[in-house]
C-alpha cells in the first residue's frame, strides 16, 4: 500500500535520480577539456570532498563549527608522518589510517565537545583545531614544524598509477575516485533514517528527544564519520600535493570550508560541489590579481548572505524555481 | 497483529496488579517556588483521565516530569511497577510513554509524511538505520501513511509542516505521538489552535485511540474533558486539589470556586 | 625577581585582554549574539590612536578618547543598521554575518592604510622604567596594570550601583523578565554595543605595543577574546577580568617557556575548564 502520492514523492527522492550522475560526467569531461588545470582540479576535488564532510555535521546534524580544520589536519599529518618517518608511502592504506585517525580524533572529540552548544560549543571546536595546530607545532620533530614537511613523494596507487607531478593527471582521476566512494557513503547515510534522524535534530532537538531518539549518540556518531571523511580529504590533499604544514590545521582553513559549504548550500549534499566550485575559480582569477578587493568582496558576500541568502546558491535557485512554478 | 494481541494480555495483567503509570509524593520546586506538591496520581491501563486546573496550576509541569523533562525535586514516577524517576526522556519513550506538548514541537522543514516517519522509525527501532533509505522503508512509511489517513492528514502529507496553519499542525503533533504506539499517551492541551469546524477530527481520533493504553488529557475545553473522561484530576498550586469521576467533580463546590468563571458548568 | 616580572609582564597582556573582551562579554551576555567581529574594533581603534598621533599630533591620551567615540560611533551605526537584523537569527548566520565584517574591515584596513605593522609611539611619561622598590618594571606595563584595575573598578561600581548597571544585569539574567518589566532591552544593547566597542577601541590603542597592531589582529587574537569570555562567564565582568588576568599570564609564560606551540596548554585547560563549568568562573548554569 503506497498509495499516499507523498510517499511516492519521498521513495523517488531517495532513489538515484537521473541528474545526479551529471557532476561525475562533468568531473571526467573537465580531466580531458582542461588538461592543464588539473593541478587546481584536484584542489577542487578535495574542497569539495572536505566541505561534503562538513555538511553532514553542520548541514544535517546542525552542529555549527570553526573547528573542521582539526581533522583535515589529522588525516594529512597521519599521511604526512607515516610517508616522512616510516616510509609508509602506500596511498590507499595511507587513506585507511589517516580515516582511522581523523575518525578516532572526532569520535573523542565529538564524545566530549558535544555536551555543549551555542558559543560554548562552538569555541570548543575552534580550541580543538587550535590545540593540534599548536601541538604539531611544538612536536616539531614529528611534523616539522612551522615549515612543515615538504617533499614527499608516493607509490604509485594500486602498483600501478605513478602521481604526476608535471600534470596532476593521476592525482586528479585519484581525487575524483575518492570524492566517488566517500560521496557514496554520505549519500547512503543522508538518506536513510539514521541521517533523517540527524536532520530531526537539527530542525526540533527537543522533539527527538521525545520520540526516544539517542540524540547525544547519533550526533557523535555523525561527528566521527564525517571527520574520518574529513581526514580522507586531508589525506588525498598530502598524497596530490606531496606537502603538508601547519595551515591544514589553520583558521583560515576551517574558514574557508565553512563559507564554501554556505555558498553553495547546505543540507542539500550538492551544495558543496557548488560552491567549491564557485568559490574556488573565483578566488584562483580575482584573489590572485587583487588579493585585498578579493577579501573585501568576499566580506560584503557573506553579509549579504548571512542577511538575505543564507541557503546560498542552491537555496536561490529552488526559490527561484519555486517562484516560477507557482503562477 | 500479535503487537496488539500481546499489549492487551500487558493491559489486563496491569490492570490486576496496579497502574500502569504511578507518581508517589512527587515534588518539584525552583529555589523557594514549590510547582509540583506531594503529588500522588495513578493512571490504570485503559483510563481516560483528564487533568484540570487554574492556569499556573502546574499541569504542563507535572507532565514534564512524568515524561522526564524535568527530573523531580523528590518522589518517584513509576511506569508499569517500573521506577523509571531517573531515566532520562528518550529511555522512557522507549518504555511506552509518549506527549504531546502545549507548543507544537515539530520538525517545520520536513513535510508531515517525513515528521511521522521519524517518529515510527525509531518506534521500530529503525531509527539508527543506515543502509536502506528512509523513503524506501514500506514499513515505515505504510504505518505512516495509515496514522495520517486515521488524522485527515492525507491531502497535506507531502507539504512541508511550516506551510500548515496551525490547527492541522497541531494533529501533526498527535499524529507524532500515535506513531510511538505508547502504552501511555500525555495530550498538553490537544484541542488549542485547532477550528471549531476541525474539532470532530480530533475526538474521533481520541475516541478511536486503541482501549488498552492509558490516556491522560490537560485541557481546558470542558466540552472535551467531560465528553472524554472517565476521571478527572483538578489541580491547583502544584497540589492535587480533588479526584473523581466527571459527576462528583461537577458537584464540588469547592472545585467551581477555585476555578473562575462558569467553565464548569457543565 | 624573574618571577615577579614575568608575572607583571602576564598581568600587563592580561589587562589588554581585559579591557578590550569585556565589551564583547556584556553584549554576548545580554543578547546572545555571536560577534565575531568585536577584534575589529579594538584593531581600528588601534588605528585611529596611531593615525591622530601621527598626523594630527593629538596626545597619547587625546587619541584615546578619541578613538573611544569614533568606533562607539560606528558600532552604533553598525548595529541600527545592521546587526539589529540578525538578533533572531541562527547563529550560524551571526557566525557568517560577523566573519564578513570582519574580513571588509580587514581589507578596508589594508586598502587604506597598508598591510604593514604599525607602531603606536608611546608618550613620555610611559617611557622607561618605574623603581617599585623591590623591582624596576617597565612604566607602560604598569600603567596598563593600573588602568586596567580602574577600569575594573569602574565597571563593577557602575554595574552594582548605578540603575542602567542593575538594568544590564537583570536583562543579562533573563532578557524576557526584564523585558516584561519595562527595560527597554533594544536600546540597552545598543548603548552596551557601543560602550563595549569604545572599551576594545581604547584597548586595541593601549595594547599595541604587546598585542601589536596590523590588518590581521582581530582574526590572530579571535581565540583568545572568546576563550576569555567563555571562561569568565558571559555578562560577568568580574568574571572576564579574572579569566584575562589568567589567560594573560600563561600566554606570557607559555611563549618564553615553549615559544614553539606552547600555547596548546591555554587551549587544553579551556577545553577541560569550559567541559566542567560551561557556564564559565561566575555564570549561572542553565542560562
Amino acid at each position: 500500500m503506497s498509495g499516499l502520492p507523498a510517499v511516492q514523492e519521498l521513495a523517488a527522492r531517495h532513489r538515484l535520480r537521473w541528474w545526479e550522475a551529471l557532476p561525475w560526467i562533468a568531473g571526467i569531461a573537465a580531466f580531458f577539456l582542461f588538461p592543464n588545470y588539473l593541478s587546481f582540479g584536484t584542489l577542487v576535488l578535495v574542497t569539495i570532498l572536505f566541505a561534503l564532510s562538513l555538511d553532514l555535521v553542520l548541514g544535517y546534524a546542525g552542529i555549527v563549527t570553526l573547528g573542521h580544520a582539526a581533522f583535515f589536519g589529522a588525516g594529512a599529518y597521519t599521511v604526512g608522518i607515516l610517508a616522512a618517518h616510516w616510509n609508509w608511502t602506500e596511498p590507499l592504506s595511507g587513506l585507511v589510517a589517516a580515516a582511522l585517525v581523523a575518525g578516532a580524533v572526532g569520535l573523542v572529540s565529538g564524545w566530549v565537545v558535544l555536551r555543549t552548544q551555542g558559543l560554548t560549543l562552538l569555541m570548543l571546536t575552534l580550541c580543538t583545531m587550535a590545540l593540534l595546530e599548536q601541538a604539531a607545532n611544538m612536536f616539531s620533530g614529528f611534523t616539522g614544524g612551522f615549515d612543515g614537511m615538504p617533499g614527499l613523494s608516493f607509490q604509485p596507487i594500486l602498483g600501478l598509477f605513478e602521481f604526476d607531478v608535471l600534470y596532476f593527471r593521476s592525482q586528479y582521476l585519484y581525487a575524483l575516485a575518492v570524492l566517488f566512494a566517500c560521496f557514496v557513503v554520505v549519500r547512503m547515510l543522508v538518506y536513510s533514517p539514521f541521517g533523517r534522524s540527524l536532520t530531526g535534530i537539527r530542525e526540533n532537538l527537543l522533539r527527538m528527544h521525545a520520540v526516544g531518539a539517542p540524540v547525544r549518540a547519533r550526533q557523535v556518531f555523525a561527528y566521527a564519520i564525517s571527520a574520518a571523511i574529513a581526514g580522507v580529504a586531508g589525506a588525498v590533499f598530502v598524497h596530490a600535493t606531496g606537502y603538508v604544514n601547519l595551515a591544514v590545521l589553520g583558521l583560515d582553513r576551517a574558514a574557508g570550508v565553512l563559507i564554501i559549504l554556505i555558498l553553495g548550500g547546505y543540507g542539500r549534499l550538492y551544495g558543496a560541489f557548488v560552491g567549491a566550485v564557485v568559490y574556488m575559480v573565483l578566488e584562483h582569477t580575482l584573489s590572485k590579481a587583487y588579493p585585498t578587493a578579493w577579501q573585501l568582496g568576499l566580506g560584503l558576500g557573506l553579509m549579504l548572505v548571512a542577511l538575505y541568502a543564507r541557503n546560498g546558491i542552491l537555496g536561490l535557485i529552488d526559490a527561484l524555481r519555486r517562484r516560477w512554478s507557482t503562477p | 497483529m500479535s503487537g496488539a494481541g500481546e499489549r492487551s494480555a500487558r493491559a489486563s495483567q496491569a490492570r490486576a496488579t496496579g497502574a500502569l503509570l504511578e507518581t508517589r509524593r512527587l515534588c518539584k520546586s525552583f529555589g523557594a517556588l514549590q510547582v509540583a506538591n506531594n503529588i500522588g496520581f495513578r493512571l490504570e491501563a485503559g483510563a481516560r483521565h483528564a487533568l484540570i486546573g487554574p492556569n499556573g496550576a502546574g499541569k504542563t509541569t507535572f507532565v514534564n516530569l512524568l515524561t522526564g523533562v524535568l527530573a523531580p525535586s523528590s518522589g518517584q514516577v513509576l511506569l508499569d511497577g517500573e521506577d523509571v524517576t531517573r531515566l532520562p526522556q528518550a529511555k522512557r519513550v522507549k518504555r511506552g510513554i509518549a506527549r504531546t506538548f502545549q507548543i507544537n514541537q515539530l520538525f517545520r522543514g520536513l513535510t508531515v509524511l517525513e515528521n511521522v516517519c521519524i517518529a515510527v522509525a525509531e518506534r521500530m527501532r529503525a531509527g539508527g538505520g543506515m543502509l536502506r533509505p528512509a523513503g524506501l522503508r514500506t514499513e515505515v512509511t505504510d504505518e505512516a501513511s495509515r496514522l495520517l489517513e486515521m488524522l485527515r492528514l492525507s491531502a497535506d502529507a507531502g507539504r512541508r509542516v511550516a506551510e500548515l496553519p496551525y490547527g492541522r499542525q497541531r494533529l501533526v503533533e498527535i499524529a507524532i505521538a500515535l506513531g510511538l504506539a505508547p502504552r501511555v499517551l500525555l495530550l498538553d492541551e490537544p484541542a488549542a489552535g485547532i477550528p471549531s469546524a476541525e474539532s470532530h477530527i480530533l475526538l474521533d481520533a481520541i475516541a478511536g485511540l486503541p482501549p488498552e493504553i492509558a490516556v491522560l488529557i490537560i485541557e481546558h475545553d470542558m466540552d472535551l474533558v467531560f465528553r472524554f473522561a472517565q476521571r478527572i484530576t483538578v489541580l491547583v498550586s502544584g497540589a492535587v486539589f480533588a479526584e473523581g469521576t466527571p459527576a462528583e467533580i461537577a458537584a464540588n463546590h469547592e472545585v467551581r470556586a477555585v476555578y473562575l468563571g462558569s467553565a464548569i458548568d457543565a | 625577581m624573574d618571577l615577579i616580572s614575568t608575572l607583571l609582564g602576564g598581568l600587563a597582556s592580561g589587562m589588554v585582554l581585559f579591557i578590550v573582551s569585556v565589551g564583547l562579554s556584556v553584549t554576548m551576555g545580554l543578547m546572545g549574539f555571536v560577534n565575531l567581529a568585536h577584534g575589529a574594533f579594538a584593531m581600528l581603534g588601534g588605528y585611529v590612536v596611531v593615525y591622530s598621533m601621527r598626523h594630527w599630533g593629538l596626545p597619547f591620551a587625546a587619541a584615546l578618547a578619541l578613538g573611544f567615540v569614533a568606533v562607539a560611533l560606528l558600532a552604533v551605526v553598525l548595529e541600527r543598521t545592521l546587526y539589529a537584523r540578525l538578533y533572531r537569527a541562527s547563529e550560524l548566520d551571526q557566525v557568517l554575518f560577523t566573519i564578513g565584517l570582519v574580513f571588509v574591515m580587514i581589507a578596508l584596513v589594508t586598502l587604506g592604510v597598508g598591510p604593514e605593522s604599525q607602531r603606536v609611539v608611546l608618550p613620555h611619561w610611559l617611557d622607561g622604567q618605574t623603581d617599585l622598590g623591590f623591582i624596576k618594571y617597565r612604566t607602560y606595563s604598569l600603567a596598563l596594570i593600573l588602568a586596567g584595575s580602574l577600569l575594573m573598578l569602574a565597571l563593577w561600581l557602575g554595574f552594582e550601583r548605578t540603575r542602567i548597571g542593575a538594568k544590564i544585569r537583570a536583562a543579562v539574567d533573563n532578557r524576557r523578565m526584564a523585558e516584561s518589566v519595562g527595560v527597554d532591552v533594544g536600546r540597552l544593547f545598543t548603548l552596551t554595543f557601543a560602550l563595549g566597542s569604545g572599551l576594545a577601541a581604547v584597548g586595541g590603542g593601549l595594547g599595541a605595543e604587546i598585542l601589536g597592531l596590523d590588518p590581521q589582529y582581530p582574526l590572530r587574537y579571535l581565540a583568545y577574546f572568546l576563550i576569555v569570555v567563555a571562561v569568565g562567564g558571559m555578562g560577568r565582568v568580574t568574571g572576564v577580568f579574572f579569566a584575562a588576568l589568567l589567560i594573560g599570564v600563561l600566554d606570557f609564560v607559555l611563549k618564553i617557556e615553549f615559544p614553539k606551540g606552547g600555547t596548546m596548554f591555554i587551549y587544553a585547560l579551556t577545553l577541560v575548564f569550559l567541559l566542567a563549568r560551561p557556564q564559565g568562573i561566575f555564570g549561572r548554569k542553565g542560562a
